[in-house]
């Protein structure tokens, strides 16, 4: 088969198609790709584009002052910063005994960690009225003992917060922690150092990271959280009212405060963003 | 005060079963194929595996066995592996103090002992470089004053020099050396290469399979081997063969039949040792004063220099020996895969010990 008639086929005698006038194969086949491609950018930049040209921008500061907004913007920052404490404090030990972990019961821990992460937040939050609320598991005896009603709190927007975003916390980190050689165990542990040395001093800083990655993933899925925190702490100005909760109220009312606050959100999430990539802005 | 441990683990279908026993300022080489036990067995004397069997006890108290199981953190270890596992967000002063400093020394004196060890090795003017800053050798080095500043009573080294390229694998290989003479506690060297264990250590134990096929030291072991693998790794054709056991003067028969030896068949089990450099080889059959001559096919050869290795199958068993010869015969008998020839060994070149 060295020689080959042009147009057909020596095996089979049957014409080999021709190329088509007018659109190539390849550009057509490359149309058929671009075009759900295109149409996908679309769906996510128009929304945004939309925001942006739909902002009063001169009016923007004054905008920024409706009543509502300052308290959400305060409340939001103090719930997320102490939701990424608790997930740090709580979730790196966890992430770290994971990340060694090699049995039947880590998989199933790590099976019901994700649940959250696929949970409809709603569901979350009926979850957690359910142990926490005035008749919950554990709300009724931390009411009976000690008087505290932990529905309805800023202390329930922070436990909200916590149950949607500790899991992609501790998902993350326990990433970047099995990335770290166990070799580094087995030699620290030989040289002397205790398993929670071995933590603090090995895991830790080679992790570091991993971690502040996983910090700031689950400081914005706390920011944005709403399904949870509604259901379970409610939609009370300056003590539960969380900046999305406020730009879903305002937008009924006060349209401009929704979108300013809308704005501000995005600039604080673009910024993590940024810090996340390193070299975003580059 | 020593160490004497039975190291008994459990490796999938394998067992590993090593007895060492090391005595102060000594060095043992343990020495086997890729997949012997050999790490495991260091694994197990570091504490990092549980033993199924056996013991490992240093200076009469126990480390492992008899329901003991002291963690890698509870014993007077030091870990050296072929890659150097220095901790690579602590520069080297840090990576020799991190010792000292998890068994509750103060920073300052870690400090001063990390200085020390790492003068001791020559690479005290790296203390602030962070290992990524560092060759191999000189990585290697911290890493052997990381292992030695804890004050460790037994020195585990696991491949310690495998890693390195040949060029700096020498001068390390010195400065290991040197450093383990002045090292008053106990040392196990695990290795694949011959040159390493003949130059570190004072005993030598062969595993294959998890199990120990010889042991002795270098000079026993050099001289007769008693295992293929050993032969193998000492350099030395060995065949097992089976005397008259009436008197010296006698052949041994063995796979290549009766083998004419210096030293006789005295022995009913014996083994047939000789050099490569022995073997002589012919296009045609030698007429003289050679007793042993096999008709041979040639397996591989491989120049080194200005001589060659050549692998040998002979005789009617295709039996593997290995023969060195000058390039100038590589050249002169054309030798090459196939090529059929006759090999030669002067009974005098042969020596023959028992089983």
């Amino acid at each position: 088969m060295t020689t080959a008639t042009p147009g057909a086929s020596p095996e089979h005698g049957a014409p080999v198609r021709r190329p088509r006038p007018g659109l190539s194969r390849p550009g057509l086949s490359r149309a058929v790709l671009l075009v759900p491609a295109g149409l996908g950018v679309a769906l996510v930049v128009l929304p945004l584009v939309g925001l942006l040209l739909r902002t009063d921008w001169p009016r923007i500061l004054e905008n920024l002052s409706a009543p509502l907004v300052w308290p959400a913007i305060r409340l939001s920052l103090l719930t997320t910063l102490a939701t990424v404490a608790v997930c740090c404090v709580l979730g790196t030990p966890l992430a770290w005994l994971l990340a060694r972990a090699d049995g039947r019961a880590a998989s199933w821990l790590r099976a019901v960690l994700t649940v959250p992460v696929v949970l409809p937040p709603v569901v979350g939050g009926v979850a957690l009225l359910m142990a926490y609320g005035r008749r919950g598991v554990v709300g009724a005896p931390v009411l009976e003992l000690l008087g505290l009603r932990l529905p309805f709190t800023p202390t329930a927007v922070v436990l909200a917060q916590v149950f949607v975003s500790l899991p992609f916390f501790v998902l993350a980190v326990e990433g970047a922690m099995r990335g770290v050689d166990a070799r580094y165990d087995a030699v620290a542990a030989t040289l002397g150092a205790s398993p929670l040395r071995v933590f603090t001093r090995v895991a830790l800083p080679l992790a570091g990271p991993g971690i502040a990655s996983g910090a700031a993933l689950a400081w914005a899925r706390a920011l944005g959280e709403f399904g949870a925190t509604i259901t379970f702490a409610g939609n009370f100005e300056g003590r539960t009212q969380t900046a999305p909760l406020a730009v879903y109220v305002a937008l009924q009312n006060d349209p401009q405060a929704a979108i300013a606050l809308s704005i501000a959100m995005l600039a604080v999430s673009l910024l993590v963003l940024g810090l996340l990539r390193g070299r975003w802005l580059r | 005060m020593s160490l004497d441990a039975l190291v008994r683990v459990r490796r999938g279908v394998m067992t590993v079963e090593v007895p060492l026993a090391v005595d102060d300022g000594r060095v043992v080489a343990v020495l086997g194929p890729n997949g012997a036990g050999k790490t495991t067995a260091l694994h197990a004397l570091a504490g990092l595996v549980p033993l199924d069997g056996g013991h490992v006890r240093v200076d009469g108290a126990t480390w492992a066995g008899d329901g003991v199981h002291r963690a890698p953190e509870d014993r007077a270890v030091g870990l050296l592996a072929a890659d150097h596992l220095l901790f690579p967000h602590l520069g080297a002063l840090a990576n020799v103090a991190f010792g000292p400093r998890s068994r509750g020394v103060d920073r300052r004196s870690a400090e001063r002992r990390a200085r020390e060890e790492l003068d001791a090795l020559g690479v005290g003017d790296l203390a602030g470089r962070r290992p990524s800053a560092l060759s191999h050798g000189q990585a290697q080095r911290v890493a052997l004053a990381r292992a030695l500043a804890t004050d460790p009573r037994l020195l585990l080294l696991d491949e310690p020099l495998s890693a390195l390229d040949p060029a700096t694998r020498p001068h390390v290989r010195a400065g290991l050396a040197a450093r383990l003479r002045a090292y008053a506690g106990m040392t196990v060297v695990v290795t694949h290469d011959p040159l390493d264990a003949l130059t570190l250590a004072d005993h030598l134990v062969f595993v294959e399979d998890g199990r120990v096929v010889q042991e002795g030291s270098p000079a026993e072991v050099v001289q007769r081997p008693r295992d293929p693998y050993v032969a193998q790794v000492v350099g030395l054709n060995l065949l097992a063969g089976v005397g008259s056991g009436t008197g010296a003067g006698d052949a041994v028969t063995t796979a290549l039949g009766p083998v004419v030896t210096r030293d006789g068949g005295a022995d009913r089990d014996a083994w047939v040792a000789f050099a490569p450099s022995a073997v002589a080889l012919y296009d045609e059959r030698p007429h003289g004063s050679t007793r042993n001559v096999w008709s041979a096919t040639v397996g591989s050869v491989e120049l080194v220099g200005q001589s060659a290795r050549v692998r040998l199958l002979v005789g009617a068993a295709q039996t593997p020996l290995v023969a060195e010869v000058t390039a100038g015969s590589v050249a002169g008998l054309r030798l090459q895969a196939g090529t059929r020839l006759w090999a030669g060994v002067k009974a005098s070149e042969v020596t023959s010990y028992p089983r």
